[in-house]
């Protein structure tokens, strides 16, 4: 997994080269000098590119929910549902209240069973010094159960509303093919109520894990919410907001955020920058910190004192977003739960006709990871003419990298192996789904001399 | 296909990733709940997006999700098929090239270059191709993504030591079976179920609209009638292409018809018009 490079004038290698537990495929290459500084720090991404944005060109914007999908098989809703704002935005669609709680709903399940998965399964050994969750029920009896459980239940909400739980089959351009069955959708209540006071336990169970303290300065960003804590549809549009006092509307996002490709990685990165800003530009934070550090007093009234008791004031620590990601949970919960309780009849119309026009539209949604931007150009036709989609790891990725210059010294004199598994935990605290890091697009094309590509 | 090979008691599982969403090695952490019994019943020495355990080969089974598309993949199925005694294909990326194998009617510069400001940083094949246009495979798992009832079905045979069992018809059935009635005839969709490969249950249609054939061609599928007839019913060629060409587009018989669509299109166009 890891192994210690040249010794000799002091030159030390940390590689990492299969990351596990992660959605993907990545690495982690260090090089520190012979005086100590850190040379190189490249969490690079070897995910072999899919270019999403370049097949969605030609589509039926009907086609491009069901398409996007296939981005992440982690997080598809966010993908369907970002797209299917930006088009609605793009068509003049206009979505009903009954409609955009549905959604609500439908993203509530993708956190729910994305946040599962990756506590349970991916994060939690960490804490506890093991290879795998699979390791984890000998020790903590009954944890990693609870939690497969959790995510089972974000499933099954999610195969109710979307037909099946990876890639859902009924989520459209203005609605949903099919009504979400009712009596289904109540039916769900007590494994919901189950599932909040669960994540709760967990929480305290978590709590007991030993972690680095490692606070950092982030600028947060996230989409705002419209009403409670998740983000989903607003009919005004949904707005980008930062612990820096950034406020804009979602169309504004490519003049303050610009993305830049580096040699050693198929993923951009993505930094705040000045508007109209040529060069330059800083890192950000996006995902469950960011959304708990702005909108704290959006969560849900359980979900908000278990938050205020275990994770009080500005959150700032990667290693406590193990804890995060349970508040959210829990919080997702408790949302899907009041929104469930109120579905009595079958929602009409399910889907919104429209017929086609040119036009533009962005949209914005907070995946499980963090913040994800859509825009689509289309013809008159209904056909997709471009496409650019931001993934919230993407936005994530300048961060790791600063993080593990701020983190590499104090972890340089483990041994090699040990010292690779604290950086990968690092790494892991950001959830990264390196899959959609892989799939974005430049908002600059420097188009390469004519001929094949290079192998 | 070949036979199983007899499974030791706790049979050696590794599971890699090629180009692919991972959406299939996610239906292996869903697993109905079995999960943990799956994770007793085999050792799982190399399955990078679930475990840190990494050990290397020979091992019992290989499950392979994604598609091949860069020089240094082509390597990797190479060296993976020699360490694997019963190697498995899973989803549509693996066992059909997948969604991206839309590039493989394009220039991969041209794609390339749209996505990326400096191509040249990124290396990648003209093609998205199925493993199996690489490597002999022993059994594929259908889906986008695959079905967890035929992963369990999958893993449960291996470790009894017989054939997994798989449906052999197409979508068509699981809609009767399912007591869905047919998009195509009641409402003029057109509908891929009759010449897709069963396996999901007949989804699409039990939500009110199309099979767009996320499991791939089914068993001897008669693609010219089944096009044939949505254009007389009025669907326009290049609605038909596009439907053939969304999950699964590089897999034979799709890939037949939607070039015979696409040329036929083009032809008519072609037709100085009176």
């Amino acid at each position: 997994m890891s192994d210690a490079g040249s010794r000799s004038a002091l030159v030390r290698r940390i590689d990492v080269r299969g990351l596990a537990r992660v959605e993907g495929a990545g690495s982690l290459r260090v090089r520190i000098g012979p005086d100590g500084t850190i040379e190189i720090v490249e969490f690079a991404i070897f995910e072999p590119p899919r270019f999403f944005e370049r097949l969605l060109v030609g589509r039926d914007v009907r086609e491009v929910p069901d398409i996007v999908a296939r981005i992440c098989g982690i997080c598809p809703v966010a993908y369907q549902l970002a797209a299917c704002g930006a088009l609605e935005a793009a068509l003049g669609i206009r979505i009903t209240p009954e409609l955009r709680l549905l959604r609500r709903l439908l993203l509530a399940a993708e956190w729910i069973q994305s946040h599962a998965v990756h506590v349970f399964l991916l994060h939690a050994a960490d804490y506890l010094g093991l290879d795998s969750g699979f390791e984890i029920p000998a020790r903590l009896p009954g944890f990693v159960e609870n939690g497969l459980r959790m995510k089972e239940i974000g499933c099954r909400m999610l195969e109710v509303l979307g037909g099946r739980a990876v890639h859902p089959v009924n989520v459209g351009v203005g609605g949903f093919h099919r009504a979400p069955d009712p009596v289904a959708i109540r039916g769900l209540v007590p494994d919901l109520e189950w599932g909040r006071a669960a994540a709760l336990a967990a929480l305290d169970v978590v709590r007991t894990f030993t972690a680095p303290a490692f606070p950092q300065d982030y600028e947060c960003v996230a989409v705002a919410p419209a009403t409670g804590y998740l983000a989903a549809d607003t009919e005004a549009g949904p707005r980008i907001v930062s612990t820096a006092g950034l406020d804009i509307p979602c169309a504004a996002f490519p003049a303050h955020f610009v993305e830049r490709q580096v040699p050693h990685s198929t993923g951009l990165h993505c930094l705040h920058t000045e508007p109209d800003a040529t060069t330059g530009g800083r890192p950000y934070l996006t995902g469950p910190l960011a959304r708990l550090n702005l909108f704290r007093d959006r969560l849900p009234p359980t979900a908000r004192r278990a938050a205020d008791a275990h994770l009080a004031g500005p959150c700032r620590d990667t290693f406590q977003s193990i804890g995060v990601r349970l508040v959210e949970i829990a919080a997702a919960f408790e949302e899907a739960a009041e929104i469930a309780r109120t579905c009595h009849a079958a929602v009409a119309p399910c889907r919104i006709d429209f017929a086609p026009r040119a036009g533009t539209g962005s949209h914005a949604v907070e995946a499980p990871r963090g913040l994800l931007w859509h825009r689509y150009d289309i013809d008159a036709a209904g056909l997709v003419t471009a496409a650019t989609i931001v993934p919230p790891t993407s936005q994530n990725l300048a961060c790791i990298e600063a993080d593990l210059r701020a983190f590499i010294p104090g972890v340089l004199d483990l041994p090699e192996p040990e010292a690779a598994r604290r950086c990968e935990h690092l790494i892991r605290n950001y959830d990264p789904c390196i899959s959609c890091a892989a799939h974005f697009l430049t908002l600059a094309v420097d188009r390469p001399p004519a001929g094949p590509c290079r192998p | 296909m070949t036979a199983i090979p007899p499974a030791p008691s706790r049979p050696r599982l590794a599971v890699f990733k090629f180009a692919s969403c991972d959406g299939c090695q996610l239906q292996l952490l869903d697993a109905q709940g079995r999960l943990l019994e799956i994770a007793d019943r085999f050792t799982i020495d190399h399955f990078l997006e679930a475990s840190s355990r990494d050990l290397p080969g020979p091992y019992d089974v290989g499950l392979v999700e994604g598609s091949i598309s860069t020089p240094a993949d082509v390597a990797r199925i190479h060296e993976i098929r020699g360490q694997c005694r019963f190697l498995v294909t899973i989803g549509a990326c693996a066992t059909a090239g997948g969604i991206q194998a839309l590039r493989n009617w394009a220039s991969a510069a041209d794609y390339a270059a749209a996505v990326y400001a400096r191509p040249e940083y990124v290396a990648t094949l003209a093609t998205s191709t199925p493993i199996a246009a690489h490597v002999p495979v022993d059994f594929e798992l259908r889906g986008c993504p695959i079905d967890v009832g035929q992963l369990v079905e999958l893993l449960t045979a291996v470790v009894v030591g017989r054939r997994p069992r798989v449906a052999p018809h197409c979508v068509c059935v699981e809609c009767k079976a399912r007591g869905t009635v047919c998009v195509a005839v009641a409402r003029g969709i057109p509908c891929l179920g009759p010449v897709t490969q069963a396996g999901c249950g007949g989804l699409c249609p039990a939500c009110d609209r199309e099979c767009f054939g996320c499991f791939g061609p089914g068993p001897q599928p008669n693609l010219v009638s089944l096009t044939g007839f949505y254009e007389r019913h009025g669907t326009p060629r290049d609605r038909l292409v596009r439907l053939l060409r969304s999950f699964t587009p590089w897999a034979d018989d799709f890939r037949t018809e939607s070039d015979r669509l696409e040329a036929a299109d083009a032809a008519a166009n072609a037709e100085p018009r009176p």
